[in-house]
């Protein structure tokens, strides 16, 4: 099978799925670029990160439509046209700008089906970029699925990998609801095995990444690498560690990860996200109330610091939860 | 407007002092030694200069962006703390917490470097209302791209300070491109048109012509700690770098950014205006020039020096008190 990167990858889902479905139009900043430029206007970017890269060229710039710096109107358009027969995909370029375009998602279009009495379907995608590990700063870094996930009406999806991303961003353009797509930036380089055929991964399914029966570790996208790191270290002193990605926050699949802490007595929930108010809690809440009488010993969170996230990147490594602290949390766990 | 030869010396000296940070960084960021984002002012030196000159440090204030090294120069904040802070060492403005695109200093009136595009305006606006509630007579300027300018928070800002007659002084920088995109394509009529629809008085200047933004800017402060609220002045500029330090810049035509280094040069353009009036000679201006370079080169082997944050600092001043 052929390899392929998680941003080749969403790449391929967006192309593939404008291919099968003229509705389906991008909408962004500079997610073609060089509109208007003394070059001569062709596409020159293709996304900040290269992600749409070939795709205004391929389908043309009224399918892949460059905007001036507005996210409120960027997103707000774009629930607009979803609600009225297209299928927009809106680029929010950092998932940290949604301060400015808060309104358009979380009163407009995660609201629509329910106070319009259901007959609203609204199938916008919003894709953003998360997450520390570059030394982006305060404002371009941050991790911000637990605010979106509190909001009914949004589904919100969290890919760990290129194979996900790919499945996942083509069931979000295929959903009739708003959906969230958070891909993180310090993701867009690794790849792996994914098939050129369109395939969809539908949501609240979470995959089981490793097998185990010692301790059951949850991962939110890159903490999944994270965990499957420390499930193969571990591993080599014969400790059988579960990993659970959830793939998706909202709808978050329970019972797959009551099935595996019944099985193994023990839960460590991983999140790069602030510590208050989040999925790991919610995760960890779940656990404590369905199933408390497996539990062998307490529910344990490894997250960030309820801190910004730091420009510098000596105190950027600090704040991420990492292999070596998740190793800690568990084999302490293991012995209790 | 006849400045003194002290402060055509001083405008030079921040010129000079913004572009060869700049350079150097640039050069300092490909070597790979500079972490995160880098955007670079080089070829708006005298926007940023024409109107900070004319600010005060304790009750002026500045809201910036991005691309907020020359702002920040041009206020008065230390150069070499600037440095460490862009090489998020301990000893930085922020204590590298901010980086690059956060560089902050109250004391001298600056609100911040931003990473939100449209961010300060709406702050700036703040500024501008403890000044009047305050009795200051003090000023805000926020600094606007012409990206920026198409966010929701500009019309705000313009709309409320008209409305509140708030002592500020719009400044727009437009450069021509946001980001890869150019505002012949992104920005919809002009600015300067958009700040009169409000009622604002809004000139258009030449901003590689120091003399020019400063005459515009005079003019506008004076009218604002005067009492006659806001002004706005639309900046034509000229970014001889890419978006950030690295771009390949796949949307300008081969030649461009050498052509605005020929012919529009803010430091060109105002040697050759000071040395035809005889009010400078160039030998002062190069004298200038070697302890700038100094200047810099001690900036950067300070940075490259400081040490990196304490990790307790991670968890500190996220509230100054927590009970
Ligand atoms: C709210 C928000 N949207 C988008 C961005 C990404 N971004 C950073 S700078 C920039 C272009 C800004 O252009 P302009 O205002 O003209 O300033 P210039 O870069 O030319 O100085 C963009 C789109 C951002 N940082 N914040
Ligand atoms: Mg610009």
């Amino acid at each position: 099978m052929p390899i392929k990167t998680y941003r080749e990858a969403i790449n391929e889902a967006l192309r593939q799925e404008m291919e099968a479905n003229d509705r389906v139009i991008i909408i962004g900043e500079d997610v073609a670029g060089g509109a208007g430029g003394s070059a001569g206007g062709a596409e020159a970017a293709g996304g900040v990160m290269g992600i749409t890269a070939g795709l205004a060229t391929k389908f043309g710039r009224d399918r892949v439509i460059d905007t001036p710096i507005t996210e409120s109107a960027i997103i707000g358009m774009a629930a607009g046209a979803a609600l009225t027969g297209m299928r927009p995909v809106a680029e929010l370029m950092f998932a940290d700008f949604i301060g400015v375009c808060l309104d358009q998602i979380y009163n407009q279009a995660a609201k629509f089906r329910y106070m319009f009495g259901g007959k609203a379907r609204t199938p916008l995608v919003v894709r953003t970029m998360i997450g520390a590990g570059m030394g982006a700063g305060p404002q371009h870094s941050q991790a911000i699925y637990p605010m979106l996930t509190m909001i009914p009406g949004l589904k919100v999806i969290v890919p760990s990998n290129a194979y996900d991303a790919k499945g996942l961003l083509i069931q979000a353009i295929r959903d009739d609801d708003p959906v969230i797509f958070c891909e993180h930036k310090s993701l867009l380089g690794d790849s792996c095995e994914v098939p050129d055929e369109p395939y969809a991964i539908p949501f609240g399914q979470a995959a089981i990444t490793r097998k185990g029966s010692d301790l059951t570790l949850v991962g939110i996208s890159r903490m999944v690498k994270f965990c499957n790191e420390v499930a193969d270290r571990l591993q080599k002193d014969g400790i059988s560690i579960e990993v659970i990605d959830i793939r998706t926050t909202s709808p978050l699949d329970a019972a797959t990860i009551l099935e595996s802490v019944k099985k193994t007595g023990r839960l460590v929930v991983v999140d790069e996200a602030n510590p208050m108010c989040s999925v790991a809690s919610e995760i960890a809440s779940i656990a404590a109330s369905d199933a408390f009488d497996y539990l062998d010993a307490p529910i344990k969170k490894v997250t960030a610091p309820h801190t910004p996230v730091p420009a510098s990147p000596t105190l950027e490594a600090l704040y991420l939860p990492t292999p070596d602290k998740i190793e800690v949390v568990v084999r302490d766990l293991l012995e209790y | 407007m006849q400045l003194s030869r002290d402060q055509l010396l001083s405008a030079y000296r921040r010129m000079r002092t913004i572009r060869e940070f700049e350079e150097r960084l640039h050069v300092e960021f490909l070597s790979g030694t500079v972490p995160g984002f880098l955007h670079l002012y080089s070829g708006q030196e005298a926007i940023a200069v024409g109107i900070c000159e004319q600010l005060d440090d304790d009750r002026d204030y500045i809201g910036s962006t991005h691309r907020g090294h020359g702002h920040c120069i041009a206020k008065g904040v230390d150069v070499k703390a600037m440095m460490k802070e862009i090489y998020c060492k301990k000893n930085g403005v922020c204590g590298g917490k901010g980086g690059s695109m956060h560089i902050a200093d109250l004391d001298k009136g600056m609100l911040g470097a931003n990473a939100i595009v449209g961010g300060a305006p709406p702050l700036a606006l703040g500024a501008a209302l403890s000044a009047k509630l305050l009795k200051t007579g003090g000023v805000a300027v926020p600094f606007i791209g012409d990206g920026a300018a198409n966010q929701g928070t500009v019309a705000e800002s313009m709309n409320m300070a008209a409305v509140l007659k708030l002592p500020m002084v719009f400044m727009f920088e437009n450069n021509g491109y946001a980001e890869f995109t150019a505002a012949s394509y992104a920005t919809a009529g002009s600015i300067e048109a958009r700040a009169k629809a409000y009622n604002i008085p809004a000139v258009t200047v030449d901003g590689a012509d120091f003399f020019a933004v400063y005459e515009a800017a005079r003019e506008a402060i004076e009218r604002a700690r005067n009492g006659g609220g806001p002004s706005a002045i639309e900046a034509k500029a000229y970014r001889f770098w890419g978006h950030f330090a690295g771009d390949p810049q796949r949307y300008r035509a081969a030649g461009e950014t050498k052509e605005l280094r020929e012919n529009h040069d803010c430091l060109k353009i105002f040697a050759d205006k000071v040395t035809q009036a005889a009010l400078l000679d160039q030998a002062e201006m190069n004298a200038i020039d070697v302890e700038v370079m100094q200047l810099i080169e001690d900036a950067v082997a300070e940075a490259k020096a400081d040490p990196q944050p304490d990790p307790e600092s991670l968890y500190k001043d996220v509230y100054v008190s927590y009970n």
